[in-house]
């Protein structure tokens, strides 16, 4: 295990990096640490926001300072904690990549000197972990991107991006779940809300859940979008061993 | 019985310190752009520190009380007026039904803030009454407020003890410059030592992308070492995260939970205020503190604000001038 490092982001917020990698190993650290806080209710803790490699805590200076958070912290991160293994769920994503529906495509295929129809075959071979959720309401960050496709995000973020989009940030590819600025590289749209606010269950999955791409063309987006919009789509949800 | 909006002005929304305990769904946290202003509106009035408030950007908006309160305008000047006569700031205002207080464009500063002795009555939704545009979740429908909206109050509450006393100084707004006080790091190691020098000795001005999810400032170029991509990670209230383009963007409360550009530094709590009551144009430069002044900092504002507390709790002492007290008592004697 690397180093772990404790630093200030500000004056009410502490920032623990476990690495500057994404493992599973590393993420399965920052989940049970996180349960250490919640289970030993840290005096001052106000928040978390746990990440690929990071785990940021928002605490209130009035009960505790950075100096005595940091060594709180440090105690805790000493302490091995046993993760659990389970049920693994794959949500299925289908995904209209291209044309309009993903106008980066083109930047993803040259930056990996691959056709758009080779980025699309690499991009949907693979059932992706939910390593987070972040960003927006909903946004999962997943793990595994193949190398062959990493592409830089865009040296100038767009001012919006269109809920439903899927595209690639560096090394990782995920969905937008709702309208929002954003600097990734847009290969596709999927029809289906992973946030919806009107739904019971307003977030559609949970951290360590998968995710599987599915390609599909023009005509079946615009079928199950509809299905969509008259609130008839189910998710196809696949399940199996970890 | 509560409050009509015969106007929405440009973004009046209904907010308090925002919704937290939820940034792990990546629902963001949202609440009050200026904080220091939003807590003096609600002591003003005896209202919980974290009571909703309505904040309005640049252009406010005009409402018809449509019951008693007791109001509180705290923030830019808004020029606000009581049915066409001029309104006073950080006072305690009697407002009575069919009163219309009217707010205009910001004179001073960028936000404003009116807290009410009635309390609104906005649902909780997750712990808090802000409103997340984004998600479109809590606040008013989720939404900001547009002309026909009603809004009730919680409870009839119209008299407070120490009536006269219920004033104090004006927050200053007008300055076209500021220096923020800014704790380096998380993700400082990212950038090179010239970069660095660059963001603390350089002039940046705030552009017109400047809303409640963050602020975008122009000028000189900040080097990052490699790359200032990184592994997405959390961002704090008054991240300041510096993309490949080399130009500062601070996340402010409607900032996204985690994000993938290095953060160079984080705004020292008080000084966000100032950074969100600037408007386009305005010139900003960063000051390095160390984290234990920037919390010193913070329990001192917390001190000061006690203090005001205290100050408008003891009998008014003070030779007022006759106008002005015949003025402001006069309207609690007008029968409705």
């Amino acid at each position: 295990m690397q180093k772990i490092k404790i630093v200030a982001a500000g004056d009410s917020s502490i920032l623990i990096e476990f690495g500057r990698e994404i493992n599973e190993e590393i993420n399965r650290k920052i989940t049970t640490t996180v349960q250490l806080i919640h289970a030993q209710q840290i005096e001052g803790v106000v928040d978390m926001i746990p990440a690929f490699s990071t785990l940021l805590i928002n605490y209130d200076p009035r009960i505790v300072s950075f100096e005595k958070m940091r060594k709180r912290i440090q105690e805790l991160v000493k302490m091995e904690v046993k993760a659990g293994t389970g049920r693994k769920k794959i949500f299925e994503i289908p995904v209209c990549y291209g044309g309009e529906y993903g106008p980066d495509i083109d930047n993803i295929a040259s930056h990996a000197g691959l056709t758009q129809e080779e980025v699309i075959q690499i991009h949907s071979s693979r059932d992706y972990l939910i390593y987070m959720l972040g960003f927006l309401p909903g946004f999962c960050y997943l793990g595994g991107l193949d190398e062959r496709i990493h592409t830089p995000r865009l040296a100038n973020p767009r001012l919006k991006i269109n809920a439903g989009s899927v595209g690639i940030g560096g090394s990782q590819t995920g969905i937008y779940p709702l309208d929002s600025p954003g600097g990734w590289q847009l290969m596709g749209m999927t029809p289906v809300k992973t946030y919806d606010p009107d739904r019971e269950t307003p977030i559609l999955v949970e951290a360590g859940d998968y995710i599987r791409f599915i390609p599909i063309d023009e005509q079946e987006y615009r079928r199950l979008k509809e299905l969509v919009e008259r609130k008839e789509y189910q998710c196809i949800i696949h399940e199996g061993e970890v | 019985m509560g409050i009509r909006i015969l106007k929405g002005g440009m973004l009046t929304t209904v907010q308090d310190l925002g919704r937290t305990g939820y940034q792990s769904q990546g629902f963001g946290v949202a609440g009050v752009m200026d904080v220091r202003s939003f807590k003096i509106a609600n002591l003003l009035l005896d209202n919980p520190e974290n009571e909703a408030v309505l904040e309005f950007t640049l252009i406010g908006p005009t409402l018809e009380f449509t019951a008693t309160s007791l109001i509180a305008i705290t923030g830019g000047d808004f020029q606000p007026t009581i049915n066409g006569e001029p309104a006073p700031m950080y006072t305690a205002i009697y407002m009575k039904k069919g009163d219309i207080l009217k707010f205009g464009s910001a004179r001073t500063g960028s936000r404003g803030y009116v807290a009410f002795s009635g309390y609104l009555g906005i649902p909780v939704v997750m712990g808090s009454r802000c409103t997340n545009l984004k998600s479109r979740l809590g606040g008013f429908k989720g939404r900001k407020l547009e002309a026909g909206d009603y809004i009730n109050f919680r409870i009839k509450r119209q008299y407070l003890p120490f009536f006269l006393s219920r004033t104090l100084d004006l927050d200053e707004f007008d300055q076209e410059e500021a220096t923020l006080r800014v704790v380096m790091g998380p993700e400082e190691d990212r950038f090179s030592k010239k970069g660095i020098e660059t963001f603390l000795n350089n002039e940046y001005v705030v552009t017109s992308d400047f809303d409640r999810m963050g602020c975008r400032l122009d000028g000189p170029f900040i080097a990052s070492k490699e790359t200032s991509d990184i592994i997405s990670d959390g961002i704090a209230f008054g991240s300041i995260q510096v993309p490949s383009h080399g130009k500062p963007i601070i996340l402010l409360a409607d900032r996204q939970t985690t994000g993938g550009y290095a953060k160079i530094a984080t705004v020292a709590s008080v000084d966000i205020p100032k950074l969100v009551q600037r408007k386009t144009d305005h010139k900003i430069r960063f000051q390095a503190i160390s984290v234990e002044e920037a919390q010193r900092l913070y329990l001192e504002e917390i001190r000061e604000l006690d203090k005001m507390r205290k100050k408008i709790h003891q009998p008014c002492k003070e030779v007022l001038e006759c106008r002005l007290v015949a003025k402001r008592l006069s309207r609690l004697f007008e029968s409705d």
